[in-house]
């Protein structure tokens, strides 16, 4: 009898409404090991603060005592010497990554909408097409990619760093599945009282599909944010490069601890640790939006990845 | 009466007529003409460029298979380092990182909201580190001088007479950069397989307990992975999409050579960069990418395959 209540116990313990001892168990290594993943992360944070004699220390602490801003001081500094400011880059980061991310949900929900909701020939074959192309690894195919780019006039232009992130064969993928969610009749109740299929898409179909969408949303803002193709292949004018690569371009042999030192005066070595100190100010700069955006938006992700499955 | 009529009038010869009659083209006509200029496209290039001798300024000129019969025979960082080194990466990253991605996310399902809203983000977030970022964060662990954490701690401990040189060694890189992949390998892929094991329906576990399934195994191989095979099938294919996609991880960890020192940490992916956009032999380049492709997809048919055992047999 008592092994059936244990029993039963246990199998309603797949997700809990409360907390009970039972769970103390999983905690017990998700804990300890969500902490160990953070590691690198807190030692960027940490890194980010630390004042140069700190960064010096040995052996090295990773509590910053005497937190300063001395590094995002260097990282605009540091900059200023190649005539382009970091906020440049950060400024080009933010506009082409505003742009892929709106331009990205209209392309992608529309597209989406028409391939859940119509009937046309083609429509399973061009949604097949989509699926495969999941796997299709940009890096796998980043020459020929080169040569389109090129083809179409776009090398050295701002806009190779926004239209070929636009089509995001996952993000349509997911919308897609969502939209098949929201039933039939209230697309033809729509179209019954006259509403076109435009209509139907910014009345009907966007507000029903937010968890989709801010979905999307923090996709194809990792995408943008975090790209530094456009920038390394398909640009050579410095002021249309992203805050990306420019963290590359920092951490990334010695760049930053050569002009770190020529700028403090001090040794290559000295150099290299305000280098390593500048690359973490960058490094949290880039990453704390992408945090942000996926905190605010978790439970929407988490609601449409419900719908992600996949039939094989 | 006189509005309708207006109405029809007006929808049959303004413009706003010829769009709404063809919307399903309009509508679908930005997505579909840009998935087709930059990820559909670029794979057919490719296949046709790997016929070629293509140095990116002259015309590129047929030479059948010889690209193939090269890469196959006298290639020998290909064969002895860029793909051995691929498939065990691949091997121990994808698989791993599957298999630990799947049971941190069973884990998470059996704790209340909060923590595992709060643990998930934490488990999640390496994944938002692009390659940008990897290197600025793991070179503070595994920096060569006594002062990268990695190195101190072991000194420390007694455990290492001098610094190891984690990132230059051809005999740590690629632990280093297994381990880094996995570090950052909870992705969407993660949060499918999340969502998915949250939404089995609890009757079929409390169906199962009377059909009699005693352990936690049982519960998982019976009931948990049947029901969430689809998420967990979109989370194969995330992983072994990200395993590939991570492959240029050497590169950014040694500081931006390529090739990676003792060509430890060669992969497919940088063996065309280097070949691409470093000796401008594209293709050459373009092989290595169908051979790449083709590998891609097949793991992808592998896995596929295996579900759709999984499903016939539940």
């Amino acid at each position: 009898m008592s092994k059936r209540n244990k029993n039963k116990i246990r199998i309603i313990g797949m997700n809990p409404q409360r907390f009970d001892k039972g769970q103390l168990k999983f905690l017990g290594y998700l804990i300890p090991l969500a902490l160990v993943m953070m590691l690198p992360i807190v030692f960027i944070f940490f890194n980010a603060f630390k004042p140069t004699e700190e960064l010096f220390l040995y052996p090295p602490r990773f509590i910053t005592l005497r937190p300063t801003l001395q590094n995002f001081r260097n990282l605009v500094a540091t900059s200023a010497n190649k005539a382009i400011p970091a906020s440049r880059y950060l400024f080009n980061s933010l506009l082409s990554t505003l742009l892929v991310m709106a331009l990205t949900l209209l392309i992608t929900s529309s597209a989406a909408y028409v391939m859940s909701k119509k009937r046309y020939r083609l429509k399973n074959m061009l949604f097949e097409l989509n699926k495969i192309s999941l796997m299709f690894v940009p890096v796998a195919v980043a020459i020929p990619r080169y040569f389109i780019i090129t083809r179409l006039g776009l090398i050295d232009s701002f806009l190779s760093s926004v239209i070929p992130l636009l089509a995001m064969p996952v993000g349509l993928y997911l919308v897609k599945q969502f939209i098949d969610q929201i039933p039939e009749s209230m697309v033809e109740a729509a179209r019954i009282d006259g509403a076109g299929d435009y209509a139907i898409l910014r009345r009907i179909i966007m507000p029903n599909i937010t968890p989709a969408l801010a979905t999307v949303a923090v996709l194809s803002f990792q995408s943008a944010w975090n790209s530094t193709e456009a920038s390394v292949y398909y640009m050579h004018n410095e002021a249309i490069k992203n805050f990306a690569y420019y963290l590359t371009s920092l951490s990334a042999g010695g760049n930053a601890s050569d002009v770190t030192s020529a700028l403090t005066g001090g040794s290559a070595a000295s150099g290299a640790l305000a280098g390593m100190g500048i690359s973490a100010a960058g490094t949290l700069i880039m990453f704390v939006p992408n945090l942000v955006m996926f905190i605010f938006l978790q439970s929407k992700v988490m609601n449409t990845m419900a719908h992600s499955g996949m039939k094989s | 009466m006189k509005t309708a009529k207006r109405i029809i009038k007006g929808n049959k010869f303004s413009g706003r007529s010829f769009l709404e009659r063809h919307s399903v083209f309009f509508l679908q006509l930005p997505f579909l003409a840009l998935f087709f200029t930059f990820i559909l496209l670029p794979v057919v290039v490719a296949f046709f460029l790997s016929f070629t001798d293509f140095n990116s300024i002259q015309t590129p000129r047929f030479i059948g298979l010889d690209n193939y019969v090269n890469l196959f025979t006298k290639d020998t960082v290909f064969m002895r380092y860029a793909l051995p080194n691929t498939l065990s990466f691949a091997l121990v990253v994808g698989v791993m990182g599957y298999i630990l991605s799947f049971l941190m996310a069973w884990s998470l399902a059996q704790v209340t909201k909060g923590w595992r809203t709060v643990l998930a983000v934490i488990l999640y977030s390496p994944s938002l580190t692009g390659s940008a970022m990897m290197g600025a964060v793991w070179r503070v662990v595994f920096s060569e001088d006594k002062v990268g954490y990695l190195n101190a701690f072991l000194l420390k401990q007694g455990l290492i007479q001098s610094p190891v040189n984690w990132l230059t060694n051809p005999q740590t890189l690629m632990m280093v950069m297994v381990l880094v992949s996995l570090w950052s390998s909870m992705g969407i892929g993660f949060l499918a397989m999340l969502a998915g094991i949250l939404n089995v329906n609890r009757e079929l576990y409390e169906a199962a307990y009377i059909d009699g399934v005693i352990n936690r195994w049982q519960e998982i191989l019976y009931i948990t992975v049947p029901a969430a095979a689809p998420q967990m099938l979109f989370g194969a294919v995330m992983a072994v999409v990200g395993t590939f996609q991570s492959g240029s991880i050497g590169v950014v960890l040694s500081g931006g050579q390529n090739p990676t020192p003792g060509y430890a940490g060669q992969l497919l992916v940088t063996h065309i960069e280097d070949y691409g956009f470093l000796r401008y032999e594209m293709g050459y380049a373009a092989a290595v990418s169908v051979v790449l492709l083709l590998m891609i997809y097949g793991i992808s048919r592998l896995t596929n395959r295996l579900f759709a055992g999984e499903d016939t047999a539940s």
